[in-house]
């Protein structure tokens, strides 16, 4: 089978004389490998490989989307596509007087090869040093009394994508990605306890080598919830760490900035404004793949287009949004690079990058000092919206009394209103930090590299879940 | 496949190929219109081998290169697990109905129209709505072929319609929505859209609960919704074997309600999680879980059932060909005796939950689930006065599931995976705005 190298040719001639407004193709070829600990014993380790592409296109405003395994036929592939396409423009005219324009923001054609910048390559790394290090994480969990078992799941891939369009874009992308999951779980009679964490990187295996003491505290904490008391639920003045902060972040406003959400609908184009206030003059929140060397960095997205960095809260305003071509093309705003396919089953739709609240000057002593009653939340282990209502649920909780961080709850999970809750953000800390673990899902897309960060935040008002 | 298992042969003990390919034929609508129509074609191949006793594992979609494919197994054997278990020779499959020729035969064209006329029902009610819906159709093919003789392989069909609304007002949002899926082509559909018709009504005026205890129902969705993660995982032989299940050592148990019975079926024709073989060419069957309250069994694949010293359940299960693990197929809760109003009369205050967001991100190995309600209605006086929101509700399955205060007695697929009556439950902690 031809190697994705040899493609461009093929690709040339299977667009050629297609009758359609616009067509794409991308090609892509991945390796990966993983190796998963359940409790001692090494359950999971395994390589594979793929290669695969899809072909989309549209007419009339109507799309066709073919994906593949087999490469051979590929001009059959645009064509069948291109048909599918005709039958839902036509469909869609079906129901105007006069049919539908294809819309599409204007976006100059590219040709570039994208290499990535690596620190220490996974790829280049021995399997037997990979479990080596799994192997002494391992030792430290179970060095801890009291645990029952833990999950400790290592993967690395690299990703090459070909993408070419009927416009004369010709663009090879490479990205390596990195995660490391661990989950210790403690147990004392019938009560079970457990403790997640979640990092990644997009160019450094350096960052699985230091992990020692991240995954002591860990299994310690998981110990500790053993005996730690439930929680009361109701309404609190909350302080989030960088983590959990980047996960609100994300989950409180990033998803309602996905504009395939916003500009099919009316009344949310009419809440969406931009102009509308959402918080505070402190509150800022910026989101954008041209921001390097994160998870959820690239130089141009799944359609071709340049990655940006966007402000979508500036000083408490909504200032802009995400958009693939056709939603900037349909809001008439510019696009901003944030289409993005999980791979090459799936069509691009519009997805957050790294996504973070900016610093500003408060610092951690000062923002709970005049607490009374709180909690302090910190770490990252669910996030889930709704775009009007959503929940984040916290690693680890501590109650906060008298403006001091006291003792370990069990864990909880706290949610808020985007209409209210950013509002009730009434500090924002100096301490920003970008957490690379996070795996974003939407639609069957899941999970998504991308980045989340902030500096502390503090929350008036904000509801937690408890018993 | 053939190749693959020959040339495996060579180097390791025992190998094992697992071939799956699709077709999917989607059809999808946005903001109340035909969007686009994808076909999806996916092949992938993948090899387990036992080498000095040990697993290695690979897969691909390249199917050109099967000496690649074995050279990575091998290169990972040498790092694998123990192989605890002996692949499974010749056997005699159940004959479970999973595949219907008249899926593939139904028309793009029909299935766009059902589309529209499933969002021009709903619309019809609540013109401001604003629909996605998707009508998909796909067919299957699953071949297990390994070094001991035994090889099992399928056909498969699926059919599944959906549709979410979104009605917004001010800065409301409700989120509605219903679907159905099944092996035959699904053609009856107003009975969804006659469901989501409801959701629309009975959210139509807002209600508030205070903080604390109250009574609630959990429809099938809201089950599905709140219990089915923490059931699923305690049910799991893996996490058994691993100690980590509260429910270990408490076989033979009474831990539940007595009127709970709770069991994995894949042997049901026509439903989609059914299969004649699991993914380790073991036949499909059905175990009980809980039986009348007491824990009765838990779901195994070869290698956890062998550290286990049981018999594989047939529930062996791989991600896009990824390796084999125990996982649910369709569990099914045994109906009770109370009809759905007679459990909303008995309520003084309390709630309906249709719909928890988040509830999957607490300690659900420990049983807990915590959510926003996303959808769900206040019960006040035996009636159903209106939807709540900003409410957050938090418990734990090993208590709520121990005294029921009713099991509904209508059960209802929900997603083609679980099939369970409405659940009343003595009392939940609500925490709310207010």
């Amino acid at each position: 089978m031809a190697g994705i190298d040899e493609i461009r040719q093929q690709i040339h001639d299977a667009l050629k004389g297609q009758d359609s407004d616009y067509i794409e193709v991308r090609i892509e070829e991945r390796e990966a490998s993983r190796i998963q600990y359940r409790g001692r014993e090494l359950e999971d380790i395994g390589r594979s490989t793929s290669l695969g592409g899809n072909a989309r296109a549209l007419v009339k405003g109507g799309w066709g989307f073919v994906s593949f395994n087999e490469l051979s036929g590929l001009r059959e592939k645009v064509a069948l596509a291109v048909k599918q396409a005709r039958l839902v423009g036509r469909g869609r005219a079906g129901e105007f007087e006069k049919g539908e324009e294809s819309k599409l923001s204007p976006v100059a054609p590219v040709v570039d090869v994208v290499a990535p910048k690596i620190k220490k390559d996974p790829g280049a790394v021995p399997l037997a040093r990979k479990k080596g290090l799994l192997d002494e994480y391992n030792e430290i969990i179970w060095d801890t009394p009291k645990i029952q078992t833990s999950v400790i799941a290592y993967g690395d891939s690299r990703r090459s994508v070909i993408f070419a369009n009927s416009e004369g874009s010709y663009i090879k992308q490479t990205k390596v990605d990195l995660s490391v999951r661990l989950m210790v779980i403690a147990r004392q009679d019938g009560d079970v306890q457990q403790v997640a964490l979640s990092m990644g990187s997009s160019d450094d295996f350096g960052f699985v080598e230091g992990l020692h003491q991240e995954v002591k505290e860990a299994a310690q904490r998981a110990v500790a919830l053993l005996s730690a008391p439930q929680f009361k639920g109701g309404e609190y003045t909350v302080v989030l760490d960088p983590v959990l902060a980047g996960v609100f972040a994300h989950e409180a406003f990033g998803h309602l900035s996905e504009s395939d959400f916003v500009y099919k609908n009316d009344r949310l184009k009419d809440i969406m404004v931009l102009g509308r206030r959402f918080g505070g003059k402190h509150l800022n929140i910026v989101d954008g793949a041209a921001i390097p060397g994160l998870r959820g960095s690239y130089k141009y997205d799944d359609e071709g287009v340049p990655a940006t960095r966007t402000y979508l809260i500036k000083e408490g305003v909504l200032v802009g949004r995400l958009h693939s071509r056709q939603t900037a093309a349909k809001m008439g705003e510019e696009p901003t690079g944030n289409a993005r396919a999980l791979n090459y089953r799936h069509p691009p739709i519009v997805r957050m990058t790294n996504t973070l609240i900016e610093p500003q000057n408060v610092s951690f002593e000062e923002m709970i000092a005049d607490i009374k009653e709180g909690v302090y939340v910190k770490n990252w282990y669910g996030g889930m919206t709704s775009m009007e209502m959503f929940t984040f649920s916290a690693g680890e909780a501590y109650m906060i009394r008298n403006g001091r961080v006291e003792e370990l709850l069990r864990p909880v999970v706290l949610t808020g209103n985007v209409f209210t809750t950013l509002e009730n953000i009434d500090a924002i800390g100096n301490d920003l930090e970008m957490n690379q673990g996070g795996g974003c899902g939407k639609g069957a897309q899941s999970p998504l590299p991308v980045s989340n960060g902030s500096p502390h935040i503090r929350i008036q008002k904000c509801l937690v879940g408890g018993r | 496949m053939e190749n693959i298992l020959k040339l495996a042969k060579k180097v390791a003990e025992e190998a094992e190929v697992f071939l799956v390919s699709s077709k999917e034929t989607p059809v999808g609508f946005e903001a109340n219109r035909l969007k686009m129509l994808e076909t999806s074609e996916s092949t992938s191949v993948s090899l387990r081998i036992i080498k000095d006793g040990k697993i290695g594992f690979s897969t691909t979609t390249r199917l050109d290169d099967p000496q690649a494919l074995v050279d990575m197994a091998v290169e990972t054997a040498q790092f694998g697990a123990e192989a605890k278990f002996a692949l499974p020779t010749a056997q005699a499959y159940p004959q479970i109905e999973v595949f219907d020729p008249d899926v593939e035969s139904v028309a793009i064209e029909h299935m766009v129209e059902m589309g529209k006329a499933l969002i021009d029902r709903v619309l019809s009610h609540t013109p401001e709505l604003v629909c996605e819906a998707g009508v998909a159709k796909s067919e299957g093919t699953v071949h297990i072929l390994n070094s001991r003789g035994g090889e099992a392989s399928y056909r498969k069909s699926f059919f599944t319609i959906g549709i979410e609304g979104t009605l917004i007002r001010d800065t409301d949002m409700l989120f509605v929505g219903e679907s159905d899926s099944s092996c035959n082509p699904i053609r009856e559909f107003r009975e969804m859209a006659d469901a989501v018709i409801e959701q629309l009504e009975l959210a139509k005026r807002p209600a508030s609960v205070p903080t604390g205890k109250f009574p609630v129902i959990l429809t099938p969705k809201g089950v599905r919704s709140a219990l089915l993660t923490p059931l699923a995982l305690a049910v799991n032989g893996k996490i058994v074997v691993e100690g980590a299940s509260p429910l270990v050592g408490k076989q033979g148990e009474l831990l539940f309600d007595e009127r709970l019975s709770l069991w994995d079926d894949a042997t049901i024709n026509y439903c989609p999680a059914s299969r004649p073989s699991d993914d380790e060419g073991v036949p499909s069957q059905s175990t009980a879980l809980i039986a009348r309250g007491v824990v009765a069994g838990f779901l195994y694949d070869l290698q956890t059932a062998a550290i286990a010293g049981a018999k594989s359940t047939g529930s062996a299960s791989r991600a896009r060909g990824g390796m084999p693990t125990p996982s649910v197929s369709a569990l099914v809760i045994e109906e009770g005796d109370t009809p759905f109003e007679d459990m909303i009369r008995d309520i003084k205050e309390g709630l309906v939950i249709e719909m928890l967001i988040g509830a999957e991100q607490g300690n659900v190995l420990g049983g807990e689930f915590s959510g926003n309600v996303l959808l769900g209605y206040k019960v006040e006086n035996g009636e159903i006065v209106g939807r709540v929101k900003d409410t957050m509700v938090s418990g734990n399955i090993y208590d709520v599931l121990k005294g029921l205060v009713a099991i509904g007695s209508e059960a209802k697929w929900v997603g083609g995976a679980l099939k369970t009556p409405p659940l009343y439950l003595p009392s939940l902690a609500v925490a709310s705005k207010g």
